[in-house]
């Protein structure tokens, strides 16, 4: 933890609680009605997040989830973009036409969240195959969920990049459920992990709570990419506070279990961390915490003012109208 | 020009894109050495060595999505699925992702892919490599469906498929890659979204698609001994598809007969004729609008029942001389 400056561990608390205000801001616009969709929310989760992506380059490339407001956040995401998206604006990332579940920001080198569990994976492959073609430096981090291990085109799309030894890293956050199907019930295998030996890569598993852990084994990971040494599995221990979705009325597991968890959490525990240290005071802390709360006023403010779309732009980007000559 | 077969005018296609631009790769299954499951790509490795000709492992569900990933990153891929009817694997990544990802994303990115694969009956291999598929990638908004008759258009249609910027599933006839036609030597494209007169006529228009085609023109030969003049057009791409010129044959012949390879119920029959019901050619007509599609059973393996299953050329012969005598009749 000590390689790394005090300014870059700042960096990724802030980061981590952009993610956790943007989502409770989320929350409560759900709430008050003004958003048409739904929304899946990573609350607890923003430690897979922040680590995996500051342990990337700028350049490199991710695919995200349907839990994806964290890795857009940590990629550099302006949460501005985000919420117009999430309240269907045309000033949103994607103009309002893909919602919560489908931002994207191709400039950022976010090529997706995804609303088909496991259908990012071969996707990232691809762009890894298309990096490694181009003879180009960077990397894709392919971000899934544990119900995504257990969909076929994981397993394709795992044996494709280790014959092809492809500059990619595959990384599970788990975060015990599939909706309401937990891992304990529906993975065979003790840890999501053990699938990296069906392909002989290498397979780390990591406290998914823990920023600085992940990012030291997503750095490793990346760097083996990077270096031409193939693809890595990734499992980040993780747990989602809140539901899967809006409709989820937690039934499957226990108050007592997400308490448990909250314990945990990747944001107080490392506020403490960093205060032990003596790389965090209060008042710094407080400056954070009201910098944050400003980002999230002005995000929701643009965001509701913005204009929506307008009808007769409706077949617009069904297809690309000119050629592909770029 | 020269006499190619459509194989031929494929390959050719592929290679003289690839050697035009460094971005097109071809990746499917046995596609190297082995030349693919229907030789198209044979010797090409040769050239092109092993980076550029990707063989995949057998994972369609994945490797179509390897090729959306790669064309998002700006490749060009050309992806070889081994028989249409392996599309239900590749289905996913089609419908769900190359086809949506644009407009998805406000038009964020391209998605550059063909996606070629070979289909239909006639080969004795059965209802699972049989299939006409056209139909089932239909209503499916973000895609182009081209699916080429004879080595011209084959050629040109896929050179313009590889320059569109939008996924676009190339369907081959599996019947046709032994058809010969005269290819111009020179660089043509033949453009996405044009129908063809393949053969003019007065008495009927009959629209057919892909190998129904060649056997539309073939029937309208054999029925000009008869005194019978059909006009037969090819739509060359089935989505979007370039309804004028039916329309206009239309209100020349005042009859429509539309010939076509797959399952008679859900399939491009029906978008032609509802098409053709809604536009000003309706009230042209003579006659009620008939269709000849293939009969709604999985493709049998038996040699008679298979000619049975799918429109043969006497078929379209005896369908078009009942419907000029129903006239009369009436």
């Amino acid at each position: 933890m000590s390689e790394l400056s005090t300014d870059f561990k700042i960096e990724m608390l802030r980061k981590m609680m952009l993610i956790r205000a943007f989502e409770e801001k989320a929350e409560e616009l759900y709430m008050k009605n003004l958003v048409h969709g739904t929304m899946h929310l990573s609350v607890g989760e923003e430690a897979v997040a922040v680590g995996a992506i500051f342990a990337l380059d700028k350049t490199d490339y991710i695919t995200s989830t349907h839990r994806g407001h964290g890795h857009m956040i940590a990629k550099g995401g302006d949460v501005r973009l985000m919420f117009a998206e999430f309240l269907g604006k045309e000033t949103g990332y994607c103009k309002g036409r893909g919602g919560s579940m489908h931002i994207a920001s191709f400039a950022l080198g976010n090529l997706g969240a995804n609303g088909i569990v496991s259908s990012s994976i071969p996707i990232g492959t691809g762009a890894a195959l298309a990096l490694k073609m181009q003879k180009k430096k960077q990397i894709v981090l392919s971000i899934f969920g544990d119900g995504a291990s257990n969909e076929g085109m994981f397993y394709e799309s795992l044996n494709m990049a280790k014959i092809w030894n492809l500059p990619i890293v595959y990384l599970c956050e788990n975060n015990m459920y599939a909706m309401s199907a937990s891992v304990k019930r529906f993975v065979a295998t003790n840890d999501i992990v053990d699938k990296a030996n069906a392909f002989g890569m290498p397979g780390v598993v990591v406290d998914g709570m823990d920023v600085i852990a992940v990012y030291e084994v997503v750095k490793e990971a990346a760097e083996r990419a990077r270096n031409g040494e193939g693809p890595t599995l990734i499992e980040a221990k993780t747990y989602r506070y809140k539901g899967h979705s809006k409709s989820d009325l937690n039934l499957y597991r226990t108050k007592e279990e997400i308490e448990e968890w909250k314990k945990k959490d990747p944001i107080n525990t490392f506020v403490e961390k960093l205060k032990v240290s003596q790389e965090l005071n209060d008042e710094v802390y407080r400056s954070l915490q009201e910098e944050v709360s400003k980002i999230i006023e002005d995000g929701v403010k643009f965001a509701i003012e913005s204009p929506e779309p307008s009808v007769d732009s409706i077949f617009d980007y069904v297809y690309a109208e000119e050629g592909d000559e770029r | 020009m020269s006499v190619i077969t459509y194989k031929e005018a494929i390959k050719q296609a592929l290679a003289e894109k690839m050697r035009e631009d460094k971005r097109v790769f071809l990746i499917g299954e046995d596609i190297g050495v082995y030349g693919g499951a229907f030789g198209v790509t044979m010797g090409m490795i040769d050239e092109f060595g092993p980076e550029r000709i990707i063989e995949t492992p057998m994972s369609e569900a994945a490797f179509t999505g390897v090729a959306v990933g790669a064309a998002m990153l700006g490749m060009k891929p050309v992806l070889e699925i081994m028989f249409a009817d392996f599309l239900t694997f590749s289905a996913e990544q089609i419908v769900n992702q190359a086809a949506k990802i644009r407009f998805m994303t406000g038009g964020q990115v391209k998605v550059p892919l063909v996606i070629r694969a070979p289909q239909g009956s006639g080969t004795g291999a059965a209802a699972q490599h049989s299939q006409n598929v056209e139909a089932w990638f239909l209503n499916v908004p973000g895609l182009k469906i081209v699916a080429p008759s004879n080595p011209y258009d084959a050629k040109g249609l896929l050179k313009s498929s590889i320059e569109d910027g939008n996924p676009v599933l190339f369907l081959e006839h599996k019947l046709l890659y032994s058809l010969k036609g005269e290819v111009p030597e020179s660089d043509y494209r033949v453009p996405i979204g044009k129908s063809k007169v393949v053969r003019e006529g007065n008495d009927i228009t009959i629209v057919a698609t892909s190998i129904m085609a060649d056997r539309s023109l073939e029937a309208a030969k054999l029925l000009e001994n008869e005194n019978i003049s059909c006009e037969v057009i090819d739509p060359r791409t089935i989505k979007p598809l370039d309804l004028q010129p039916i329309i206009n044959s239309v209100k020349k012949t005042h009859r429509l007969l539309v010939v076509y390879e797959g399952c008679r119920t859900g399939g491009i029959g029906g978008e032609i004729i509802f098409r053709i019901a809604e536009s000003e050619a309706f009230f042209y007509l003579d006659a009620p609008i008939y269709t000849l599609g293939g009969l709604d059973i999985p493709i049998p393996y038996n040699r008679n029942l298979e000619a049975h299953a799918v429109p043969q050329v006497d078929n379209i012969m005896n369908k078009v001389k009942t419907i000029l005598k129903g006239v009369k009749n009436a």
